[in-house]
């Protein structure tokens, strides 16, 4: 079991908590998209499982361990402002060696496991497309390519998790496709866990092999809705594919 | 701006000068030609260089205090709402008090020497460094903050890798903006209980000798001063804050 929520209870102060008594697993492997509209608390939920939020009441558990921090082997991505604007593509991809040589490999900041470390940033700078962008800086770049340094920064890290959220949303049509096939590819091959938050009901059905849906708080349910072949060519244009998205959109509706 | 542009705007104004010198034919306006060769007969027989490294000593101090002083309570303020709270009300009433006023105070309670100089400069810079720092380390997105410590990152490496960059470009658009009212005021101190320093060389040539031209060479060192220290710390932004100025 990768992630486990039990009896999660979180809510900011003095109202009505965007989860109750939550419930709610993910598998090793597994791609999840989270979906809902603005202010149901999918961003949080995230927050919570990236070390950055904590649970109210109840457990949240990643590979059977709590999280008082956020946790060495996972990776988020967040739809904007994620780079630091005085560093140039190379320097941002960096970042997370130079945080970890900050500190050693001391298991809390960084994996304890050496060899975990790095898988060097020089090859992902290029399958990412970035090579030649190296010294510019984030201001220099598309909304596209601002996202690949982010992915860049966090696949040269080696994570088993990777958290996203909303990472394509400010994207242009062609360069969101783009880059959703492009992270479909990068979880398949590095074999990553995936949760991804998502307003789009388009992106939820093209990421998520399962999407949880949630609603106005509070969340005590999980709605979770099967899509198994998600991630499959030709996956866009099935019938199956139109069919989620009606079923999803009647679902928020009453949601 | 061009250095070439900037070398023929020097010379207009010279070229100005010396028109105007030329009409009003008075010995209390004398020309360049007249007067640059006093500025380097002063500063190499002379003793205004002891004047003019007095100066720049006092405003070098002030510069140094005021951000060693400024920048940690800048950042502080600008990550602690409570504190900014606060404190705010403060810095609300005090940033636009024009600090050269308060001169005669500081020279009641620390009498002659480099101290009260340095102190009245140091005063401008300060709050002016606070102030733009402490927006500047309140303006970061907490996407960004979230984001690096999701890296990783904790408090040392955050302030390493964040929050003092993001300060940089605060302090030295401060220290630009407030040098040339660092140099106005650094003249109004040194004509007052010293006998150091370019005001003084100015105040005293103008003054007591009547020597008008070592008078214009005093004022020439000084805008020089001036110039000087608004070319190296924009220099310094070009070099260090090379984000900036990336189209």
């Amino acid at each position: 079991m990768m992630i486990t929520l039990k009896d999660l209870t979180f809510s900011y102060s003095h109202s009505t908590p965007v989860l109750q008594n939550f419930n709610w697993q993910v598998q090793r492997g597994e791609r999840w998209a989270i979906l809902g509209a603005s202010g149901c608390g999918k961003s949080t939920l995230l927050y919570l499982l990236a070390g950055l939020r904590f649970p109210d009441a109840g457990e949240l558990l990643i590979n059977e361990e709590f999280l008082p921090r956020p946790r060495p082997q996972s990776g988020l991505i967040l739809q904007e402002y994620g780079l630091l604007p005085w560093a140039t593509v190379r320097e941002n991809a960096e970042l997370g060696e130079r945080i970890r040589s900050f500190y050693g490999a001391d298991g809390i900041h960084a994996p304890r496991d050496g060899s975990r470390v790095t898988s060097g940033l020089l090859p992902w700078l290029k399958r990412l497309g970035l090579d030649a962008l190296s010294d510019k800086y984030p201001s220099q770049l598309s909304g596209g390519q601002r996202q690949r340094t982010a992915i860049a920064r966090t696949l040269a890290l080696n994570p088993d998790l990777l958290l996203m959220d909303e990472p394509f949303s400010s994207l242009d049509a062609i360069t969101r496709a783009d880059l959703q096939n492009l992270t479909l590819e990068l979880c398949a091959e590095q074999n990553l866990t995936l949760v991804m938050v998502t307003h789009s009901i388009e992106e939820a059905a093209i990421m998520g092999e399962k999407i949880l849906l949630l609603g106005n708080p509070p969340n005590r349910f999980p709605q979770i809705i099967e899509n198994p072949n998600a991630g499959e060519t030709g996956y866009r244009d099935s019938r199956i594919y139109t069919e989620l998205c009606q079923n999803l959109r009647q679902r928020m509706e009453i949601a | 701006m061009k250095k070439r542009d900037a070398s023929l705007a020097a010379f207009a104004i010279f070229v100005f000068w010396q028109i105007a010198a030329l009409i009003i034919d008075r010995n209390i306006l004398p020309s360049p030609l007249e007067v640059i060769p006093v500025f380097f007969k002063e500063i190499i027989n002379g003793n205004m260089l002891e004047h003019a490294l007095a100066s720049f000593w006092r405003v070098m101090a002030s510069m140094f205090l005021s951000v060693i002083l400024a920048a940690p309570a800048g950042l502080l303020l600008g990550q602690s709402q409570k504190l900014n709270r606060f404190f705010s009300p403060v810095i609300y009433l005090l940033y636009p008090v024009p600090k050269v006023v308060l001169v005669p105070i500081v020279l009641l309670f620390f009498g002659v020497g480099d101290l009260p100089k340095i102190l009245i400069i140091f005063m401008i810079l300060f709050f002016q460094i606070l102030v733009l720092v402490r927006d500047q380390a309140a303006a970061l997105p907490s996407e960004l903050i979230q984001s690096v410590r999701s890296l990783g990152a904790g408090r040392r490496a955050l302030f390493r890798l964040v929050y003092l960059p993001a300060s940089l470009p605060a302090i030295l658009t401060a220290l630009r903006q407030s040098v040339g009212t660092a140099v106005a005021v650094l003249y109004i101190t040194e004509t007052f209980a010293t006998q150091r320093g370019l005001g003084y060389y100015i105040y005293f040539n103008a003054s007591t000798l009547l020597d008008y031209p070592a008078m214009y060479a005093g004022v020439l060192a000084m805008s020089l001063l001036g110039l000087g220290l608004y070319f190296s710390v924009d220099w310094l932004e070009h070099r260090l804050c090379k984000w900036q100025f990336v189209e």
